[in-house]
């Protein structure tokens, strides 16, 4: 079983640059083919300074780190058991291209289900542009299956 | 197609859905590539094997991807205020996935509540949730 004290912990912080190309590769990815996604002139007549970061990639950006699963460590998880049970973001402002963001994540909470079967690890993070704004949070709830 | 509007909208209609070609291994290369997320459970099949799977699973955030395709082909991204989803079934390679919404609530503060969900071909839910526009009379 996941050690519950650990609710509360602190994950290390991270920054990192939204870049033009990135956006374009998850563009091509995820079968987007709109032009406010890919071209800046389409981006900037949408109304957008650059092109906009797209609604789920903040959680990307999140990975960007040398181990993107450094909780399961923290946890004494592992990976392969580690299923995504829900993902909430709330946005209060724009993220564009050429913008840097800066994560912080708290383990907000640690419970189980069917006696230990299930074991729940619920994050928070705030995550916040170049001028200290915060402009994302973001909700997750990862499973585990025992 | 005009703008949609808060005015324009009903409680009980439907956006435009959308369905993207089905899942191939290429497409959770890409993904994983584009996205960060190299877990191997969605590309190594000897990895999910070991873990009781019989082949890669798509991840959940490339079917809440499609999702927000289907807000933002649907109105500007700048509208979203809040996008959330609980992840019910996993999405194997091959599936083909459909995303649906229906306007549940408007309010006069602009906003605007819309439920949603992605399934595959069989109509099995892969997620559902919830999203919050904002949206000019």
């Amino acid at each position: 079983m996941i050690d519950k004290s650990l609710i509360g912990t602190e994950m290390p912080s991270h920054s990192t640059t939204v870049e033009a190309n990135r956006l374009r590769f998850f563009a091509k990815a995820t079968g987007q083919t709109d032009p406010v996604y890919v071209d800046e002139s389409a981006a900037q007549a949408a109304g957008y300074r650059g092109l906009p970061m797209p609604p789920t990639m903040a959680f990307c950006f999140d990975m960007d780190v040398p181990n993107p699963f450094e909780i399961l460590d923290v946890l004494d998880v592992e990976l392969g058991r580690l299923l995504h049970g829900e993902q909430h973001f709330d946005y209060l402002g724009d993220v564009c291209a050429g913008d840097t963001l800066t994560y912080r994540t708290r383990i907000s909470d640690i419970y189980d289900k069917r006696n230990g079967a299930l074991e729940f690890i619920v994050t928070d993070t705030d995550v916040d542009n170049q001028d200290g704004d915060c402009v994302v949070k973001m909700h997750r709830v990862y499973v585990i299956r025992n | 197609m005009p703008p949609i509007t808060l005015d324009s909208l009903s409680i009980g209609d439907t956006l435009p859905p959308l369905t993207v070609k089905p899942i191939s291994r290429t497409t959770l290369a890409l993904y994983a590539g584009a996205s960060g997320d190299h877990n191997p459970i969605h590309l190594d099949i000897d990895f999910a094997k070991r873990f009781g799977l019989d082949d890669v699973i798509a991840h959940g955030m490339l079917i809440m991807a499609y999702a927000g395709r289907m807000l933002t082909d649907w109105v500007p991204q700048s509208a979203l205020q809040r996008f959330g989803v609980r992840f019910s079934a996993m999405t194997a390679v091959h599936d083909e996935i459909t995303c649906t919404g229906t306007v549940t609530a408007k309010h006069e503060d602009g906003t605007v509540h819309v439920d949603l969900q992605a399934a595959d071909q069989r109509g099995d839910i892969k997620l559902a949730g919830e999203a919050v526009l904002r949206l000019a009379a």
